[in-house]
């Protein structure tokens, strides 16, 4: 018992922020409840971000109803390689990857293929909302899939490896890039195994990672080190991470960006109540930062001041 | 603000609770446990005269509550008798009367009689009008003389009258005591004649005359006392050793000069007072004590309820306690389970099943519908018509496992018949759908946590004191939600992440 509290006390003191105190702390008093949809349902992501001129990747087409789902191979007919997702899906569940195909099979990113009609099921499952928050139903997307940029090929097993950033009150705190795994199947979904790398946010630069809630440092099918790649362009990815505040409204959001080998940054999804592991990835906790983002708010008055906040102040001490 | 506003809200509401509670406990003596026994005692009288073939009345003083003791419930047995109530003298009273009445008559009056804890004073009343005795010529000299002594040796009504029980008992046969009491006095003949002493010395006095409840007595005798009136009220003042009080848990009969019964229209009167401890539970009693005291509350409660909804709310009523060891074992503990409620459901169920035999059929059941399922998914259907196939599956298992269970002279298989089939379907399609996406550890692992929250909550929820608790005391339901709504700022750890965030502590 009195280790518990002695736990609970060294936790504290490296600030790090527990379930309990994100939601009734962070999400529940900075994460207006009308505002949720913006960001649980994909589709509306994508309008809102396009709207405000922010990189998403291209739609090719939307499944609204059962009947659609006939259409949708004719549809996709010139298109070699694209991602299908469920517009309410949480976590990473129920997004398929198609790479390539050869007549009527699709190959998915896993090394797996798939029939036309085992396709059709998927997505018919999507629209009866398997996969969607509280089972409603759902809509299902067809959209572009990222040529990943080359500068995570050697600690990446297949699939997209995204990068999350947690924005508060517009000011990214905290980012982490989460690569895929032999274990996570190619998704890069932490849950599902996949590998979430610390990065510095003055820098750019990838930190020791974190997977299967233990810490590593190096890749667990490659063997390479994670630590140490800079990643391109990172300036942009934080300006993008804090405009999503205006876009959305919401104050506590994660970010979730690929960096596209022609398109650049784009914005994946944004994440309402994104997990706490990132605190794990960057051996940091969340709490000093995002105290410190709330003291600093009232002066912060443009997106270019936020991001230099963000890179003055979060700088990685390890 | 807002956490000030938390904790006022939580503070009233557990007050309510408390306060109720202890108003229950305290006042009306409901029992905190389960079988607590209370004292309470069945008293009856056994009246029998001999009938002249006439009409034939009988009178008989019944007793009232008083002091810690209340009459909860008394019934008369009278074959053939009509029955009145009323006051003689100040005594409650009950008239047996018959038009017509031949040989032997026996009549009975029966109460229950329990103890609470509160002691309730006699009420203020006006000093009654008493009529002053007759003494002879040589008595009255004497009376005057042992009033005027003890006049002079008091401060007060109450020493006056100690003092003159005090002369009356240790006087000698040759004085003026020995001429008031006669020969060998009884102890009714010495209160008896301090009663005159003292309304000749203007103190209004009565003899009271009170029946000692013990575990088993037949034949009970009356002890007598006396009361004064002083300051508005009846006090009583007490003839034995050093004036110290009666025998615990002595009944307050009736009082005056009147006998316990009369008859007319009969002779031979005898009468019989027993006494028995009534082995009840107290709660019956608190709940009859209660319709006396406060019959609107206790009409209120779920006593008021009939019996068979009233074990519908057995069931209901401790939800809530599984619910907010629910709220504590995921948020506090940080148990992954599925669904919200789900473990609630599951516990409520194991209540027909009990534990062992729940836990074994719902691992079966879902063992095999996961089975079934997880070969299903090659069929690809679609969502709807999937989860009706399971709920058929569900049923079959069901259904199959009670006829294995029965064949093998297990009969709590029977009992799964009530097993929440939509829960389990549920659960399955759940079951499956993490284990697609993220692997049979994280399925089975929130499968194990559901399971050991269900066992738990079933623990709990199934507790004869749990249960009892909230049975009688629903607005200990108030403390629940009182706590439940403060657990709902519970900002801290969850013990999960103390382990899981480890490394980063410093």
């Amino acid at each position: 018992m009195i280790g518990v509290f002695k736990n609970a006390r060294g936790l504290h003191a490296g600030g790090v922020l527990g379930i309990n105190r994100r939601n009734a702390a962070y999400t529940l008093v900075h994460n207006r409840r009308e505002l949720y949809p913006l960001v649980d349902d994909k589709l509306e992501t994508k309008r809102l971000a396009e709207k405000a001129g922010v990189a998403v990747p291209p739609l090719y087409a939307v499944v609204e109803i059962e009947r659609e789902i006939r259409a949708l191979p004719q549809k996709l007919a010139d298109r070699e390689d694209f991602v299908v997702k469920p517009a309410r899906g949480s976590q990473g569940d129920g997004i398929l990857v198609v790479v390539g195909r050869s007549r009527d099979t699709y190959r998915l990113a896993d090394g797996t293929s798939l029939t036309e009609a085992e396709l059709a099921f998927h997505v018919s499952n999507t629209l009866s909302g398997v996969f969607s928050l509280g089972g409603q139903t759902d809509r299902a997307l067809v959209e572009y899939r990222v040529q990943f940029d080359p500068v995570f090929e050697r600690i990446a097993y297949r699939g997209v490896p995204d990068i999350r950033v947690i924005v508060f009150l517009g000011v990214p705190v905290m980012a982490m890039v989460r690569l895929p795994t032999r274990m996570s199947r190619g998704k890069a979904n932490l849950h599902q195994g996949a590998l979430g790398a610390g990065i510095d946010m003055a820098t750019g630069t990838t930190l020791s990672a974190v997977w299967r809630d233990r810490i590593v440092d190096d890749h667990p099918d490659t063997g390479v080190a994670v630590a140490g790649v800079k990643i391109p362009g990172w300036d942009t990815l934080l300006d993008i991470a804090a405009r999503s505040f205006e876009l959305t409204g919401l104050g506590y959001v994660g970010i979730d960006l690929v960096l596209d080998r022609e398109m650049g940054p784009l914005v994946l999804e944004l994440n309402a109540r994104p997990g706490l592991a990132i605190q794990l990835a960057n051996r940091a906790g969340l709490a000093p930062r995002l105290e410190a983002a709330r003291a600093a708010f009232a002066n912060l008055a443009s997106v270019v001041e936020r991001v230099s906040f963000a890179k003055d102040r979060f700088r990685s001490v390890l | 603000m807002r956490r000030r506003h938390l904790l006022i809200v939580c503070l009233a509401l557990a007050l309510v609770g408390f306060g109720v509670f202890a108003y229950k406990v305290l006042w009306l003596g409901f029992p905190v446990r389960p079988d607590e026994r209370s004292e309470t005692w069945r008293v009856e009288a056994r009246v029998t005269f001999e009938a002249r073939g006439a009409p034939a009345k009988l009178q008989l003083r019944v007793p009232q509550s008083a002091g810690d003791l209340v009459v909860v419930e008394q019934n008369f047995v009278s074959p053939g008798y009509g029955l009145t109530t009323g006051f003689e003298r100040g005594n409650p009273t009950a008239v047996y009367a018959i038009a017509m009445a031949e040989g032997m008559q026996t009549l009975y009056f029966r109460a229950l009689v329990s103890r609470t804890l509160l002691q309730r004073n006699p009420p203020q009343e006006q000093a009654p009008e008493l009529p002053v005795p007759n003494f002879g010529d040589a008595e009255q000299v004497a009376a005057q003389n042992l009033t005027e002594a003890a006049r002079a040796q008091s401060a007060d009504r109450e020493t006056l009258a100690g003092f003159l029980l005090a002369r009356l008992k240790d006087g000698k046969p040759t004085s003026e005591v020995g001429l008031l009491l006669g020969p060998v006095p009884s102890t009714l003949r010495i209160l008896n004649v301090a009663v005159d002493l003292l309304r000749l010395a203007g103190v209004p006095a009565r003899t009271v005359h009170g029946l000692t409840l013990e575990p088993e007595r037949r034949q009970a005798q009356f002890i007598h006392w006396l009361e004064i009136h002083d300051e508005g009220r009846w006090r009583p003042i007490y003839p034995w050793e050093n004036r110290s009080g009666p025998p615990p848990a002595t009944l307050r009969w009736w009082h005056g000069q009147l006998p316990l019964a009369q008859v007319t229209g009969g002779t031979k009167l005898h009468h019989d007072v027993s006494v028995s401890r009534a082995y009840e539970h107290a709660l019956t009693t608190a709940v009859r004590h209660g319709k006396q005291l406060e019959e609107k509350l206790v009409e209120f409660s779920v006593f008021g309820l009939p019996l068979q909804t009233q074990a519908v709310f057995r069931a209901l009523l401790v939800i809530p306690a599984g619910v907010f060891l629910l709220v504590v074992l995921r948020n506090v503990v940080g148990i992954k389970t599925f669904g919200t409620f789900m473990p609630v459901l599951i516990a409520l169920a194991f209540r027909e099943t009990g534990l062992l035999a729940g836990v074994v059929f719902f691992s079966i059941i879902v063992a095999i519908g996961l089975g079934i399922r997880l070969y299903m998914e090659q069929l690809k259907l679609l969502l709807v018509p999937r989860l009706a196939t399971i709920v058929i599956v569900v049923i079959l298992v069901i259904f199959a496992l009670s006829l294995l269970s029965i064949k093998l002279g297990f009969d709590r298989g029977l009992s799964i018949g009530l097993f929440p089939i939509v829960i389990l379907t549920m659960t399955i399609e759940r079951m499956t759908t993490i284990w697609e996406e993220r692997g049979a550890g994280e399925a089975l692992q929130q499968a194990a946590g559901s399971l050991v929250v269900g066992a738990l909550c079933f623990v709990l929820m199934s507790s004869a004191y749990v249960s009892h608790l909230f049975f009688v005391f629903p607005e200990l339901l108030l403390v629940v939600l009182a706590a439940t709504i403060a657990l709902g700022r519970y900002t801290g750890y969850r013990l999960t992440e103390l382990r899981r965030f480890k490394p980063l502590a410093r």
